[in-house]
């Protein structure tokens, strides 16, 4: 497979699509943006591709809180084709809004039961935020992030973007199997230690990402879509491009599938 | 008697409460003097109606409506409010929540629901013993909670009222405005409040006359919007005469404005890259060989003043609409904000402070630009005390799409389509609202005037369009704005003429009369004329999206609107008279008398102490609202959305610096080549004199364009005016002076005109009867070209030891400077402004050259705050310091003060790096540039002020004036320390 087949999952008041369209394109995957309606018609669909992104954006107007319904969507529609294509060790990704709803869905982190134990919610600064991150990956399963040169940098634009779970164990799991998969560092790579504006929600753990144990399922909050030429001014640590080595990291995996 | 189903209750409780929205709504309560009041809990409240069983309003509470991992939910059926404010929208507001919950109780196998509605409930505890009386909750609940103009609030428990399912009302009321004489005609002018002269009046009687029957309501109050000032644009199309001029300044006789200097500069430039200008719903230049760019920018300050949230809300999608009507898919959004200055708190309207309206246009700003995926990546807050009673909100959209790929031309037999939302009463005579003066009535009465968006729906809209315009399946396109459908039908059947049924278009809830269906302003609509042949596949695509979609009827051919409810005929008029019909208006404009500056008072005394005082100066000029950071509004909008935002509102690696322009490359351009959007605009120059300000804001748009690397022979502008009442013939004076001025500048720098919009009555009259009008507000807003973005450049200094050119035409002018402002008390500095620069167009080119030759590696335009804070801004976005030679930037007429902070016209900073420095002055052999100084690596900025004098600020004390806005308003809106991880 030279190409693999990528989806980039498109609902109501979603808006990253075609940003994350062109990364993986660059990546050297072959993309398409299908409508969540579209893709009900044509379910087959999920097992002929080797990467599925889940984009950022305003899915349904945030109604409820972010990812809520596009999560919905996913156990309505899509339950089995979608639980089976991360059992298989296919690529998924969710950025922003589609990390919301990774979480939300339950995708995300991907162990510890049935009952939801972990969100998304609102920034320490209680307001929505754009600005420009610098991250640094953890050792960790996560095949996104394997062999990426960091740090990479890249935009934040998220108001719901501080990770959040119901007991300090389950923060202590995550770290110690390693699936906190990024973290915001300072622009020399330090950690930011909770320090606003450098971690710019304040997630506990500077956690920008996270990834399920097999390491194949990534969210994360800032947008290396955002960066993906050499021929833009960036800011932060890490250099023009650096957000496009993310993308390449999972259309490597995907091939090798 | 049809039994109602019960509605449900569900109410949202934060597990850990304490966020920092919270926070602030505790302060604004206690800085109503209710200090008693400890903490303040909010909750979300889910309303449902219809028969639901318990086990489905458990999953609606734990599935949808709560989050579990930081919130708890409780079904309180039967809940007694206790000491707390709810807060629901008024029936008929969009409430785009409501409908997600419809659809996605659906999608969750719950089909008993039929209505639904969201709220939110505040509880206050109070210190000690203390608690808040009914009075005081009230005052909470009034001030702080919630605006009666969209909102409703109850003390304790509040009920919902979903609008009644009674019949739809099809009364036509018959006007027999035929037989009635000019009193009658008065009375019921302002009974529908419909804002016509007596002549307009007079000429509509005429027509019924002629026809021999009186008219129906739908005639009447569409003839009253498509003639609105805010439709038709009678100012701008009257014939003034003017009075008092003195040679040169202005004809006796101004017949047409728009056609006198506006479209007479484009007429004269005649560039044969602009597309279209002033004919369709926005401008169009030629961007490459592959696309064509669009960009309209208009105000929305009269709904802004009484709901700022849904006011600015709706301008930003509004103005996004007139770019998806050109078929382009919008890219980018700009927008100016004029808000009251702190100082003017106490003329601010009743129950609106300066917080809650800059608070509330940002925050729409925000929600709109955000959640559509435009990046909001340029634009300006400005601050005047006369715009406390009227805050200005300007919005602009540029858009991008293939060459060609705009036509409208509808033919006979083509369908009449509307797409996108349900239209309500929302925004009825939303037009004529926009064309009154405003006084305290306004606030109580105008709520229908303003609306909430949605906008997803416009987003889905959008999306839907580019579809079917890669698929040609639609011969003509426009948006529903001002005066809703009877303009937006009106227009496109302007010709052809047309035949619809009003009971056709879907509404959000039943009972609208036929002329509130026809003249609705709800948001998120668009008119498209559909082939017959396309029909079906254009309806496919509108569901596969689900996009909403209504087929009312078809252009006829015969020139007439006909508009039909349930087969009865409600309207029927000759388009010529509906378009062409209006009378001219007469105005008249007097040139105001204004007290002769004094000859001796412009000449500055400066301090005496050692090195004047520039340190300290500077330090109040950085921290002024002109010159300040905004970065408390700028980062809450998304500036990197669709990833072509090459240069956005901040820059340098600090990213604390501003741009003079922003430059985006949307992802599809193959050429190289990006676009820069930049605007000029000035409210203390407008004071000064209108004919200099608003040449100095078509010079700013422009000089900011090419600071960031656009090409000066592919600039073009657009004009927004914002004035008081235009009858006044002062103001009508300063009016024309700028149209005038808007001319001249425009043919000296060769960057045409593509489209504008003006604004009157921005005025307020207070209780006492006293006016206020907002200053002469023109905004000049330029798109240009950068022929290669990798050559853009940004304001932040970049290599220490380069050199720092002054280039341009510099004549600093004290007076309406931020300087003047800051010390007017001391000196008196009276004046016109900054004068036009003679020299700026070839200036320009010739600095054009040198940065495409590679031989600039920042550049800065100077504006507010003079050489100065231009020379700050530099060091503060680079983080690296410089030394500047006033002496040398002075010239022999030296006056430190002046030249550090005097405003000109024509000018830039510009860093050429020391093996360059040669090429530089070759490029611009002839023209006014000096190198006056360096770039250092210590933080510090040095001037020189002759006689041995040198003061030095620290960045870091700048960094920290520049920013004190910015921290001071953060700090009102946020609490500190951070909440933790876990919930």
């Amino acid at each position: 497979m030279k190409e693999p087949k990528a989806i980039v999952l498109h609902a109501a008041g979603t808006n990253r699509d075609v940003d994350a369209y062109y990364a993986l394109k660059a990546a050297g995957a072959d993309p398409r943006i299908i409508h969540v309606n579209a893709l009900r018609k044509e379910r087959s669909l999920l097992a002929r591709s080797a990467i599925l992104v889940i984009p950022g954006g305003f899915s349904y107007a945030d109604a409820m809180g972010a990812g809520t319904l596009f999560a919905l969507d996913i156990a309505s529609y899509f339950k089995e084709e979608v639980s089976q294509f991360v059992a298989e060790g296919k690529a998924v990704l969710g950025i922003c809004n589609g990390f919301q709803t990774l979480v939300k869905a339950g995708i995300l982190p991907g162990f510890g039961g049935e009952t939801r134990w972990a969100t998304l919610t609102d920034n320490a600064e209680g307001r929505f935020e754009c600005r420009w991150v610098t991250l640094a990956a953890d050792e960790s399963p996560c095949v996104w992030t394997k062999e990426v040169v960091f740090p990479v940098s890249c935009p934040v634009a998220h108001g719901e973007g501080r990770f959040a779970v119901s007991s300090l164990e389950k923060l202590t799991q995550l770290e110690e199997q390693g699936l906190i998969a990024l973290r915001y560092v300072d622009e020399a790579g330090n950690p930011a230690q909770g320090r606003y504006p450098i971690n710019p929600n304040g997630s506990p753990l500077d956690i920008a990402g996270i990834c399920n144990p097999a390491g194949n399922v990534l969210g994360l909050m800032p947008h290396p879509e955002n960066n993906i030429y050499k021929d833009r001014p960036v800011y932060g640590g890490g250099e023009s491009g650096s957000g496009l080595s993310i993308f390449a990291a999972g259309v490597r995996y995907a091939r090798a599938l | 008697m049809v039994h109602q189903p019960p509605i449900h209750r569900i109410a949202i409780r934060e597990l850990r409460p304490g966020s920092k929205s919270q926070a602030a709504i505790l302060r604004a309560v206690r800085k109503l003097g209710l200090t008693q009041v400890r903490a303040v809990q909010r909750m979300d409240l889910y309303f449902v109606r219809g028969k639901i069983a318990p086990e489905e309003l458990d999953l609606l509470g734990r599935f949808l409506f709560s989050n579990p991992v930081t919130q708890a939910f409780e079904v309180q059926d039967g809940f007694e409010g206790a000491q707390a404010v709810e807060i629901a929208y008024l029936p008929g507001v969009t409430d785009p929540v409501a409908d997600e919950i419809l659809r996605s109780a659906r999608e969750l196998g719950i089909a008993g629901i039929d209505a639904a509605a969201t709220g939110a409930r505040y509880e206050f505890s109070c210190e000690g013993a203390s608690s808040l009386c009914a009075e005081e909750l009230d005052l909470i609940a009034r001030n702080v909670l919630s605006n009666p103009v969209v909102q409703r609030h109850a003390l304790g428990r509040i009920e919902i009222a979903f609008p009644d399912k009674t019949q739809a009302s099809i009364n036509v009321e018959e006007i027999g405005i035929h037989r009635m004489d000019d009193r009658a005609l008065g009375l019921l002018d302002s009974q529908r409040r419909s804002a016509l002269d007596p002549e307009e009046l007079a000429v509509i009687r005429d027509y019924f006359r002629r026809e021999g029957r009186p008219c129906t309501d739908v005639e009447y109050e569409t003839i009253a919007q498509t003639w609105s000032e805010h439709c038709y644009h009678k100012t701008f199309k009257a014939r003034i005469e003017t009075e008092g001029g003195e040679e040169g300044e202005l004809p006796l006789v101004v017949d047409n404005i728009l056609k006198t200097y506006i479209k007479a500069a484009t007429d004269e430039i005649a560039a044969p890259w602009v597309v279209s200008a002033f004919k369709d719903n926005a401008g169009i230049i030629e961007f490459d060989e592959d696309f064509d760019i669009s960009f309209k920018v208009e105000t929305h300050n009269h709904p802004s003043a009484i709901e700022p949230f849904g006011g600015a809300n709706t301008g930003v999608g509004g103005v996004i609409r007139d770019v998806m009507a050109v078929s382009a898919r919008p890219i980018a959004v700009t927008d100016i904000l004029c808000f009251g200055a702190e100082s003017s708190k106490e003329v601010a309207r009743k129950g609106m402070s300066l917080e809650r309206i800059r608070n509330g246009i940002v925050a729409g700003i925000q929600d709109y630009g955000n959640k559509m995926g435009i990046p909001t990546v340029n634009g300006g807050i400005h601050y005047h005390e006369k715009y406390a009673t009227n805050p200005l909100v300007y919005c602009g959209c540029v858009g991008i799409a293939p060459k060609g790929a705009f036509f409208s031309t509808p033919e006979i037999g083509d369908r009449v389509f509307v797409i996108g939302g349900k239209t309500g009463r929302d925004g009825i005579r939303g037009a004529t609202f926009s064309s009154m003066t405003m006084d305290g009535q306004t606030y109580e009465s105008a709520g229908s005037s303003v609306q909430i968006g949605a906008p997803i729906v416009e987003k889905m809209a959008a999306e839907v369009i580019v579809q079917a315009r890669e698929k040609r399946l639609y011969s003509g396109i426009t948006d529903c704005g001002a005066g809703g459908l009877s303009s937006a039908v009106g227009e496109m059947a302007s010709e052809l003429g047309a035949d619809v049924e009003l009971s056709k278009v879907a509404l959000k809830y039943p009972g609208l009369s036929p002329w509130e269906i026809w003249l609705s302003e709800a948001q998120e609509r668009m008119v498209l004329a559909i082939p017959m042949a396309f029909r079906d596949a254009f309806i496919a695509l509108c569901d596969a999206n689900d996009v909403g979609w209504w087929d009312l009827g078809a252009f006829t051919g015969d020139g007439k609107l006909v508009v039909r409810y349930q087969g009865r005929k409600v309207l029927d008029l000759s388009c010529e008279f509906l378009h062409k019909g209006m009378p001219g208006r007469r105005l008249k404009a007097k040139k105001p008398t204004r007290s002769a500056p004094d000859a001796a008072a412009p000449v500055l005394r400066p301090s005496t102490e050692a090195g004047f005082g520039v340190r300290r100066i500077l330090a109040q000029v950085m921290a002024h609202p002109a010159v300040a950071s905004k970065e408390w509004a700028i980062r809450r909008y998304d500036h990197e959305v669709q990833g072509g935002t090459i240069r956005g509102p901040f820059s340098g690696p600090s990213q604390k610096g501003p741009s003079d322009a922003a430059v985006v490359k949307p992802l599809e351009i193959k050429s190289g080549k990006a676009i820069s959007i930049s605007n000029g605009f000035n409210p203390r120059y407008g004071e000064a004199d209108a004919y200099n300000a608003a040449y100095s804001a078509l010079d700013e748009a422009v000089r900011n364009a090419v600071a960031v690397g656009a090409d000066p022979d592919r600039i073009a502008v657009t004009d927004n005016f914002c004035w008081g009442d235009p009858r006044k013939p002062e103001n009508l004076w300063t009016l024309l002076r700028s149209a005038k001025a808007c001319r001249d500048a425009s043919v000296a720098h060769r960057t045409p005109f593509i489209s504008g919009k003006d604004s009157f009555n921005n005025e307020f009259v207070g209780k006492d009867g006293t006016r206020i009008s907002v200053p002469p507000s023109l905004l000049i807003s330029a798109i240009g070209i950068v022929p290669q973005a990798e050559m853009s450049l940004g304001s932040a200094f970049k290599i220490e030891n380069s050199r720092i050119y002054l280039v341009g035409e510099f004549k600093p002018e004290l007076s309406a400077s931020v300087y003047g402002e800051l010390f007017a008390a001391r000196y008196s500095v009276e004046g016109r402004g900054p004068e036009p620069s003679l020299a700026a167009p070839k200036v320009y080119r010739a600095l054009h050259r040198a940065i495409s030759q590679g031989l600039v590696l920042s550049c800065h335009d100077i504006s507010d705050g003079g050489l100065a804070a231009a020379a700050a801004e530099m060091c503060l976005g680079g983080g690296r310091g410089a030394e500047i030679s006033v002496e040398v930037a002075a010239g022999t007429d030296h006056n430190p003060l002046g030249t550090l902070f005097g405003e000109t016209n024509g000018c830039f900073l510009a860093e050429v790096p020391q093996a360059k420095v040669a090429a530089f002055e070759t490029a611009l052999k002839g023209l006014p540039r000096v190198g006056l100084g360096t770039v250092l690596a210590e933080k510090a900025l040095r001037f020189r002020l002759g006689s041995g004098h040198v003061e030095s600020s620290d960045l870091e004390e700048l960094g920290k004036a520049y920013t004190s806005e910015t921290d001071r308003i953060l700090g009102e809106s946020s609490a500190s320390g951070v909440a933790g991880g876990v919930a």
